[in-house]
């Protein structure tokens, strides 16, 4: 018994030294981001001597950052609940009515999946101003939609081929329409599906830098985090004490959300990875 | 419904309709047919593209093992009786949560100011080293945030896996008197194989795509010597403004990483065993 505890001991100890390496990157941004320039330069690992907190007030203004924050809460909730219906809808529809042109749509749903966003993403462009869906709020939800539906799609089609049909007969026979079947009994049903496909596209979209730089760079007003931060970034390279502010606030939104939905986002991407 | 999906289906599929057509060079709105130059120049003219092309490869290789090896060890670990260990597990997932632009700004800082104090104050060589500033270090630089970013996600997947190896079956290996590392290579290793699967998909596919982290951690730089495949193509088309040429890379882009993902998904799946 002693052999094992302190072998258990020595395991622990190992994990908790990784962690520490772990989270050590976020201790150097913290611990800078309220420092002087000066300081920064002459040591960058101790804590300051002096608490800078204009530093977060400068980057706030230059960065316009309630905006940006706002404009990525915008895209990534609008275009998280735009898949979640649709392709509920859609993957329903695919199990419930496996038609020959069902399974052909499918089949292209996932084959889409295997396609690298860099190799669309050239035609996207030309397409996308060609439709003039470029520099606009929805023309970047619609893409965000294309790109997202596949894996969407099939995750959804996964689960409710595990849904009983039996349910849906007796809502049927008691006199439901066919959406009043899918909105009010299988919908419901889903819950676990819909949390995992919110939490894998709105983590995705969240932190996306290329699409929106491609699709609203020209647009200054629906900047979104990442593109603000890497502008930001571009103007002030070796101003080290601004930036580091600018990296904190850019970071922080999405690790409160972790903190506050921790237990969610990690079965959603368990049971997403497992099942897929 | 159906209406729903076709019209979301159209931008889509014009999309894919597109990267099989634009095979000629795009030159701003003068699209002009040059049948297979650009195929041509590629394979014959173009060192960047294969120098790229052939550090995408060493990058996938060594960070798909390190990566996947770290975070089996991690789920084995953190799946073991243990205080705490849920909040070692958030620690490890943390990185993940943030995108890989930012992630590469903050590692950017880490590398050239955070290292150098470490080794003024502990004088290990390892932290002297020029980081980022030659191909080398450029490398293994990429390589070290990487794994920090996605060891958590693949944890998270292992841990679900190993969570799920029945316990009867765990019990029986232990009184037949296996110790543990044996229960682990004999009875958890096959069982959780689905699940490697996954994780090693997953990490190919994102260490070959990678992009972002390449963008803001170097750049490409020194030099081009540290473009990944994606960034070059990105570079070629916006950058130089060769649309034609990008594509066409693109195209290859997509054949390499969809002969690449099935081999891999093919190969790991016949290891796979009914529990």
């Amino acid at each position: 018994m002693t052999a094992s505890r302190s072998r258990l001991w020595a395991i622990a100890a190992a994990a908790i030294l990784l962690a520490l390496l772990f989270i050590a990157p976020f201790y150097f941004v913290l611990v800078n981001s309220v420092k002087g320039l000066g300081e920064i330069m002459v040591d960058a690992a101790s804590l300051p001597d002096k608490y800078l907190f204009s530093n977060y007030s400068k980057v706030w203004d230059i960065i316009k950052f309630p905006k940006a924050l706002w404009n990525s809460i915008l895209i990534t909730g609008i275009s998280v609940t735009g898949i979640v219906i649709i392709s509920a809808m859609t993957g329903y529809r695919l199990v419930r009515k496996p038609t020959v042109f069902n399974k052909i749509l499918f089949t292209c749903f996932i084959s889409a999946m295997i396609i690298p966003f860099q190799s669309v993403m050239l035609q996207l462009v030309r397409v996308t101003s060609f439709l003039e869906l470029r520099a606009n709020l929805f023309g970047i939800v619609i893409c965000y939609l294309g790109f997202g539906l596949s894996l969407s799609v099939f995750l959804f089609h996964g689960f409710i081929k595990s849904v009983p049909l039996e349910i849906e007969e007796a809502a049927v026979v008691d006199g439901c329409s066919p959406y009043g079947v899918f909105w009010k009994i299988v919908f419901p049903l889903l819950r676990p599906i819909i949390v995992t496909v919110i939490i894998l596209n709105g983590l995705w979209i969240w932190n996306d830098y290329l699409l929106p730089v491609l699709i609203i760079g020209s647009n200054k007003d629906l900047t979104t985090i990442p593109l603000a931060i890497t502008r930001f970034f571009g103007q002030y390279t070796k101003q080290w004490d601004l930036a580091l502010a600018g990296l904190t606030m850019g970071i922080t939104p999405i690790i409160i959300m972790f903190l506050m939905l921790q237990k969610h986002i990690i079965e959603g991407i368990s049971s997403g990875s497992l099942k897929g | 419904m159906i209406v729903f999906t076709i019209i979301v289906l159209i931008p889509f599929l014009l999309g894919f309709y597109f990267s099989f057509t634009e095979w000629n060079g795009l030159d701003l709105d003068k699209a002009k047919w040059i049948g297979m130059d650009n195929i041509h120049r590629i394979f014959t003219n173009d060192d960047k593209f294969w120098a790229a092309f052939k550090f995408t490869l060493k990058f996938t290789v060594v960070t798909v093992v390190v990566t996947n090896a770290l975070a089996l060890l991690l789920g084995l670990l953190l799946t073991r009786p243990m205080r705490g260990r849920n909040t070692l597990r958030t620690i490890f997932f943390l990185p993940n949560m943030i995108g890989g632009i930012l992630l590469g700004y903050i590692w950017q800082f880490i590398f050239t100011k955070g290292f150098k104090t470490i080794g003024e104050m502990t004088g290990w060589h390892f932290f002297e080293l020029p980081w980022l500033g030659t191909p080398e270090t450029g490398f293994w630089g990429l390589v070290i945030v990487f794994v920090w970013q996605t060891t958590g996600y693949m944890m998270v997947i292992y841990i679900a896996a190993i969570v799920g190896v029945p316990k009867d079956l765990m019990e029986a290996a232990t009184i037949d008197g296996a110790s543990y590392f044996q229960t682990v290579r004999k009875v958890i290793m096959p069982l959780v194989m689905p699940a490697i699967t996954v994780c090693l998909f997953l990490t190919t596919s994102g260490a070959f795509k990678m992009f972002d982290l390449n963008l803001s951690l170097t750049k490409g730089g020194p030099g081009t010597s540290t473009q990944s495949l994606a960034y070059n193509i990105y570079a070629e088309a916006l950058v130089n403004n060769r649309y034609g040429l990008g594509t066409a890379k693109a195209m290859l882009f997509f054949f390499a990483v969809s002969i690449i993902a099935v081999t891999q998904v093919w190969l790991t799946k016949r290891k796979e065993v009914e529990a």
